[in-house]
């Protein structure tokens, strides 16, 4: 937010930098808003709420059967037990991968996320190829996303249309007996908790 | 509302194009335009789903072609001014200029951390009330077209599915968006064969899950 903007001959991104800044400052005078507010939000979501969150739960569930079950009867619950709770995670279920199963995430609505565990969603995932396909098409979509799955691997999607939000637990990869939490979640990728790809190999 | 919003099913997007190691924020007004969203969300005066509605309530030609935080901020800029706590020239000037309706609350920097944490649970005591649909049931989706707040994507309506959870007694968008806070049902996660939904398109095995409210939904 640096420089003068306000110019008439200024591009896209510039207008809507003078246009917020003139709606930051008419709240800030106002006594609605208060700037160190924003600055402790922005900050929230830049270091502290991200997809390393995530991780640690699937990694958790690949660790340990009974917080695994846990996750399955009260994902709200286990996973506020690890610390990770609040806005757009309030309502949390978590989906797990199988043999047979390959489970995807989407809101064709607007842009529902689990912002406690993954962090705020990408802009893939907020655009219309993705909201428009990902329940009619979801193999074709996550083709694009390098990942084909088996003929025989069936395909749920899981459409955030209410409060509910969905974490994907991917499958553990073979070959990482003996590794503990924090080497699993080395191999949780975002994406692999929304669905689109699934957890790297070791 | 049948708006542009509801995009499930559509053609003609393209691929999904993910960015190599995409940026939380693409520009700077995007971190504030977030901040100030849920900073001025927390004032109390509108609810989520009220805010969804005025992201979607708009011509879908500009809709489509407006990058997502700049709909949030057209949605605040027009929730501001509904609830009298801005005017347009006020945002036109960048300054107040007159005096408007008190803030119910304001969100200060340390009380941040903790509304975060916290954020906004939707469930609400159901009393006496006891959901009319069970695990397995069928059930057909209601085919509902308001001209207000509905959030029962239109590829699922007037489709027969299976009750797969009852999820809890929740906030009911359609009247919360309206300022009704007192509103809530019973929601249930249905579950539809891709075929019922997609024709020929949808391969057998494949499913889509949503989560309706009561009110969405018939006994077959």
């Amino acid at each position: 937010m640096s420089g003068d903007h306000s110019h008439g001959h200024d591009n896209h991104l510039d207008d809507m930098t003078a246009r917020v800044m003139a709606l930051e400052t008419v709240l800030t005078e106002k006594g609605l808003v208060d700037p160190a507010a924003l600055d402790a939000i922005i900050d929230t979501y830049e270091t502290k709420v991200g997809p390393r969150n995530g991780a640690h739960v699937v990694a958790k569930a690949w660790s340990d059967p009974d917080f695994a079950d846990w996750l399955k009867r009260d994902a709200t619950a286990a996973i506020g037990s690890l610390g990770y709770s609040g806005r757009q995670g309030e309502h949390m279920r978590a989906v797990f991968n199988t043999d047979d199963t390959h489970n995807l995430v989407v809101c064709t609505l607007c842009s529902c996320y689990p912002w406690s565990v993954l962090g705020l969603p990408p802009v893939w995932y907020k655009s219309p190829p993705y909201r428009s396909r990902a329940v009619s098409d979801p193999r074709g979509v996550l083709a694009e996303f390098g990942l084909t799955l088996p003929e025989e691997k069936a395909v749920r999607v899981w459409d955030s249309t209410a409060e509910l939000r969905y974490l994907v637990i991917p499958q553990r990869p073979a070959g990482t007996d003996g590794w503990d939490e924090d080497r699993l979640a080395t191999l949780v990728t975002r994406n692999s908790m929304i669905g689109t790809e699934e957890a790297l190999q070791p | 509302m049948n708006g542009p919003q509801d995009l499930g099913g559509r053609d003609g997007f393209g691929p999904v194009a993910p960015e190599q190691d995409e940026p939380l924020f693409h520009a700077d007004w995007e971190k504030r335009a977030m901040a100030v969203t849920l900073a001025a969300g927390a004032m109390g005066h509108w609810t989520l789903d009220e805010s969804r509605h005025a992201r979607e309530d708009r011509d879908p030609v500009e809709y489509l072609s407006s990058s997502y935080y700049k709909i949030w901020i057209m949605a605040l800029e027009r929730l501001l001014i509904r609830h009298g706590l801005v005017t347009q020239d006020e945002l036109a000037a960048g300054k107040p200029l007159h005096e408007t309706a008190p803030p119910n609350r304001v969100l200060k920097a340390d009380m941040v951390a903790a509304a975060l944490a916290k954020g906004g649970p939707v469930d609400r005591d159901p009393g006496d009330r006891k959901p009319a649909f069970a695990v397995g049931d069928r059930v057909r989706t209601r085919n509902l077209q308001p001209t207000g707040h509905v959030r029962l994507p239109s590829y699922a309506r007037d489709k027969v599915g299976t009750v797969e959870a009852v999820q809890g007694y929740h906030a009911f968008p359609d009247k919360s968006a309206l300022g009704d806070r007192s509103a809530a049902e019973w929601i249930y996660t249905v579950t539809f064969d891709a075929k019922t939904l997609w024709g020929d398109r949808g391969r057998d095995g494949d499913a889509v899950s949503i989560d309706a409210w009561e009110p969405y939904l018939d006994h077959v």
